[in-house]
Order: structure tokens, then C-alpha cells, then sequence
């Protein structure tokens, strides 16, 4: 490794990390207004044009807030638990690719914090540790409300987890059939399978017909994408799975003993990780930043920066999908949520996966009795 | 399915509200058009010659229900009488805190005397600004009505409302141009009350 490749690691880094920061001081901005208008309310509107600064504001008051201590807290993971919210929930993007890999001077930059080889196993790790700071955050406030919350976070992890991993097993293996058998989990590898259109998946179907449909895991994975969804939501805690912080109930949940920038970092922590969940999913089922360039009609730095617009894009589509359901559903009860994952979600995957290694056996190998 | 079902219908309905019209009136900048009726903070009128209309006769600090109207009369100068009658309201206080607005000082009086504004911006910073004197309730010679927060940039003028437009006696310390005339005329101010049949108007 030289110095350039050095340099350009922690560009890579810092773009990420820059990147992460401004979406979400406009995805905070987004939802209060989406929600605004999905209830008849303006939203905020002062600060900036249409209020757009609104969160920069927010951001400022919490940094200067006094950050108060509860007499009762477990000091040392109290302070830890919004590094353990943040960490996370910022490595969690680390692993998508949001574009295609561009070539300077003969040398080939993959737009991506790194590309692991694993980086499905470690969406799954990391995803999984965030609750570890909602837990700890919960236990060590040294009080009831928070402590109620961090016991709810720990059974919703882990009934949703499931379901998501199972949702990901099937996808990872439909893509394995693109080379014929080899699978990956590397994000990049399965954002290049989705290459193309579904004539290359379809070759008996007539061209007119699926030639201008993208190639994208969406279709032959819908049912592992609704509930990649699902749990998606569940997984970061929005409504109407926020049961850990359900103001109704207990106050913040596990935030409500923190106050001033800790309680910022739980907030960017949420957001990173909505953005976060958004852009896998794009990535695992729109086809990441695949889309057309119009290499042809455009200029050249236009075409080489679609492919991160096409990949944003679609991460707003679903991001807005997060936004609307939380505009929309009331929050569901404890025994509904579990009912949900364990009952519905869980064995609705597993068939799933069931089904799709038939189909994708057969495909491969022919009927076992032919 | 039939859960998946219900879900599609929520979320139609909340898409289909992004569309339609905001309820939000954006309060400092615009101003919500208010009843006619509407029950905001009290003024003092004065006749359109300038004379006080208020007599001291306590009768509204009697009806009032929260005790908060204080009134003391006293007789007018006879040099320079402040209203037309004999007495007039010598101290006028009105304890906003305690006010729930209930109009019954206005039904009471009888000279409408104290009416009551559209003007809602009320809040203080301090519990004695919360009372009313004389020198806030009472409208000046050219009908308008004293503001806590004069120029204030989030108030708007128009909330002021007429109070009547009765003019009856003169007296000498009214304006000399009114001396001897018995019409109708609106007091200063926004009014489009109409005389009662049997009086004129006029334009002074």
C-alpha cells in the first residue's frame, strides 16, 4: 500500500462520513415535513428556505444544552451507550457501494468505504450491535422507564433479526444463480449481478417483454423485500415499532435520561441508521446504483456521477416508504410485535427461503426425477 | 391479508392528505380572520367629540364574575369635565390574570363604555403588567386603542374592533365642532354599524 492508496482511503472515509452527516440533517428536515403535509401542518419553516436549516438549528441547541446526569446511572456505560449507538450505526454504511467503481490514472477507486467480502454477515453484525447501546442506555439511567425500554429493545432485536437474515439468505442466494453457483456477500459483487435487464434471467420470454425491466432482485425477491422491509423498521426502531421509545408509555424509553448532545447522538444514531437500512435495501434490491448513464448524450462527469444519483435515489424512495408508514400506523402492542415476528414474519421467510431454493434448484440442476 | 389490506387503505389516505389543503395559519406573519364577536381585551370609548363615555357608576366591577374590574368614580371638573354626565371613572382597572372574558362588564354598562377588541396578545413577563389601567384601556382622541407593545412588528392593527358609534350629549370640554349636533356617527376607527332609524350622519 503506497501513500496515494493511504490518501485515498481516508478520502474514501471522509466522504462516507460527510455524506452520512448531511443526509441526515435533511432526512430529519424530510420527515417533519412529509409528516407535516401527510397531517395538513406546514412543518418547520423558519429556519432557511422552507425551514431546511431547522435541524442545523436543533443540532446547535443540543450542543450547547447541559447534559444532565442522573444521580442513579452506572456512570461509565451511561456515557458509552451514545458512542455505542453511533459507532454502529456509521460502520453499518461502510460496506454499500454508492457507485460504480471510477478509474484514475490506472487507478480503480471503488466508491465504497470497503468493499468486505463479508458485507452482508456484517450489515447483520452491525445492525445487531445497535441494540446493545439501547440496552445499555437503558439499564445503566438508573431508572424505570429507561430500563422498561432497553428490555423491549432486546426481544425486538431479536425476533426481527431473524426474519431479516432469512430475507438476505434467500436474496444472497438468488443472486448466487447469476454465475451459475458461486455465491457472494459482498455488496459490490451483488450490486454488479443486477446488472442488466431480466432477458439475460429470461432468455425464453420474448425481448419485448422483459427487455426493459431491470434486472433487479426486487422482482423474483418480493416477498424477502417487504419483509427486509418490515424488519428493517423494526430493526431501527421507527414507528410502528418503536415500542423502545414509546412516548405514551415510558416517557423516551432508553433516552430519557439523556439529555443535550448524548441525546443528539441516539438521534443521529436513529437517522444514520434509517439512511443506513435504506441504502442496503436499495443495494440488495434496486439494483444499488445501477441505472442509466446516457454515457452517449451526456458529458462525461455527468454519466460518471449517476450511478451514486441513481443509487440516492432509490434509498429515498425508500426512505420516504419509512416516513409514510410512520405518518400512517398507530404503534402496534407488545404481544402484536412479537405475534408479528415470531408467528408471521419468521415462518413467512423461512418458507420463502423454502420456496426459492426449489425454484432456484430446479432451475440449476432440472427436475430431481428427469 | 385482510391486515395487509387495512395497511394499503391507511396509507392511502395519509398520500392523499399530502395533497390536500394546510389548516396551519402562519401566526405572526398572517392573521386569522376573527368573529365578529370575538371576546379579546377590553377598551374604553370615548364619544366621537372626545369625551370620555364611561361614568363611574361601577356597575361593570358589580356584574363582573372574578371580582377583577376595580372602578372608583368621581365628579367631573366643571371647568373641564371629562365625560358628559356628572361623574366620570376616576380610576378604571381591569386584572387581565383574572379575566375569563365573559363580556357580562359590557352587557352591564350603560353608556357602552367598555367594549371589547379583537386584540388577543395579552402574555407579560411580569405579573403587575398584567394589570390594566386607565392609561391602557382607554382609546386616545383619535379612537385608537393603546397597545401593550406599540410598533410591536407581530401585532396587527386591524384586530382592533369598533366599539359603537352612539353620540349624545356634548359637553363643553368635548371638540367645539360637535357643539349642539345629535346624529349618528361612527366612533373612530373601522365600523360599519348603520344609524338607528331615526338619527342622521354625519361627517365631522
Amino acid at each position: 500500500m503506497d501513500w496515494v492508496e493511504f490518501l485515498l482511503i481516508v478520502a474514501r472515509v471522509v466522504a462516507t462520513f460527510v455524506l452520512l452527516l448531511v443526509v441526515t440533517v435533511l432526512n430529519v428536515w424530510m420527515e417533519r415535513k412529509i409528516v407535516a403535509d401527510m397531517q395538513s401542518r406546514v412543518g418547520p419553516d423558519r429556519a432557511g428556505p422552507w425551514g431546511i436549516l431547522q435541524t442545523v438549528a436543533d443540532g446547535l441547541k443540543l450542543f450547547f444544552k447541559e447534559q444532565i446526569t442522573p444521580k442513579k446511572a452506572e456512570l461509565g456505560m451511561y456515557l458509552l451507550a451514545p458512542f455505542l449507538a453511533v459507532i454502529p450505526a456509521f460502520l453499518l454504511f461502510t460496506v454499500v457501494p454508492w457507485g460504480e467503481p471510477i478509474t484514475i490514472a490506472g487507478r480503480v477507486i471503488p466508491l465504497q468505504g470497503t468493499d468486505l467480502n463479508i458485507g452482508v454477515l456484517f450489515i447483520l453484525a452491525m445492525s445487531s450491535m445497535a441494540v446493545y447501546a439501547v440496552v445499555l442506555a437503558g439499564w445503566s439511567s438508573g431508572s424505570k422507564y429507561p430500563l422498561i425500554g432497553g428490555v423491549r429493545a432486546t426481544a425486538q432485536a431479536i425476533s426481527y433479526e431473524a426474519a431479516m437474515g432469512l430475507a438476505i439468505v434467500s436474496v444472497v442466494m438468488y443472486s448466487a444463480t447469476a454465475t451459475g453457483g458461486a455465491g457472494t456477500l459482498s455488496l459490490a459483487e451483488l450490486v454488479e449481478r443486477q446488472a442488466g435487464t431480466m432477458a439475460d434471467v429470461l432468455p425464453s420470454l420474448p425481448v419485448w417483454l422483459v427487455g426493459w425491466v431491470p434486472r433487479w432482485n426486487l422482482i423474483p425477491q418480493f416477498v424477502a423485500f417487504v419483509i427486509f422491509l418490515i424488519a428493517a423498521i423494526a430493526e431501527t426502531n421507527r414507528a410502528p415499532f418503536d415500542l423502545v421509545e414509546a412516548e405514551q408509555e415510558i416517557v423516551g424509553g432508553f433516552h430519557t435520561e439523556y439529555s443535550g448532545m448524548r441525546f443528539a447522538m441516539f438521534f443521529l444514531a436513529e437517522y444514520v441508521n434509517i439512511f443506513s437500512m435504506s441504502a442496503i435495501a436499495a443495494t440488495l434490491f434496486l439494483g444499488g446504483w445501477n441505472g442509466p448513464t446516457f454515457e452517449s448524450l451526456l458529458p462525461g462527469w455527468i454519466s460518471a456521477i449517476l450511478p451514486t444519483f441513481w443509487l440516492l435515489a432509490k434509498t429515498y424512495v425508500i426512505i420516504f416508504i419509512f416516513f409514510w408508514v410512520r405518518a400512517t400506523m398507530p404503534r402496534l402492542r407488545y404481544d402484536q410485535l412479537m405475534t408479528l415476528g415470531w408467528k408471521r414474519l419468521i415462518p413467512a421467510a423461512l418458507g420463502w427461503l423454502v420456496l426459492s431454493t426449489f425454484v432456484i434448484g430446479i432451475r440449476q440442476f432440472g427436475l430431481p426425477w428427469a | 391479508m385482510g391486515a395487509l389490506n387495512e395497511i394499503i387503505k391507511g396509507l392511502r389516505v395519509t398520500g392523499r392528505q399530502m395533497f390536500g389543503p394546510r389548516v396551519t395559519v402562519k401566526y405572526p406573519d398572517e392573521f386569522r380572520q376573527k368573529p365578529q364577536r370575538f371576546h379579546g381585551r377590553h377598551v374604553l370609548n370615548r364619544y366621537p367629540d372626545g369625551m370620555e363615555k364611561c361614568i363611574g357608576c361601577e356597575l361593570c366591577a358589580g356584574a363582573c364574575p372574578a371580582k377583577c374590574i376595580y372602578v372608583r368614580g368621581a365628579d367631573n371638573p366643571v371647568d373641564e369635565p371629562v365625560s358628559p354626565g356628572e361623574r366620570f371613572g376616576f380610576v378604571y382597572e381591569i386584572n387581565m390574570l383574572r379575566c375569563i372574558f365573559c363580556a357580562l362588564c359590557v352587557e352591564a354598562c350603560p353608556t357602552e363604555a367598555i367594549t371589547m377588541t379583537h386584540l388577543f396578545e395579552m402574555s407579560t413577563t411580569n405579573r403587575a403588567d398584567g394589570i390594566y389601567t386607565k392609561d391602557e384601556l382607554l382609546m386616545d382622541r383619535s379612537g385608537a386603542v393603546p397597545q401593550m407593545f406599540p410598533g410591536d412588528p407581530y401585532s396587527d392593527d386591524s384586530e382592533l374592533t369598533v366599539a359603537d358609534g352612539w353620540l349624545r350629549a356634548t359637553a363643553p370640554g368635548g371638540l367645539a365642532a360637535y357643539e349642539g349636533i345629535k346624529a349618528w356617527q361612527g366612533t373612530p376607527g373601522r365600523g360599519d354599524w348603520s344609524p338607528e332609524p331615526d338619527q342622521e350622519t354625519t361627517d365631522l
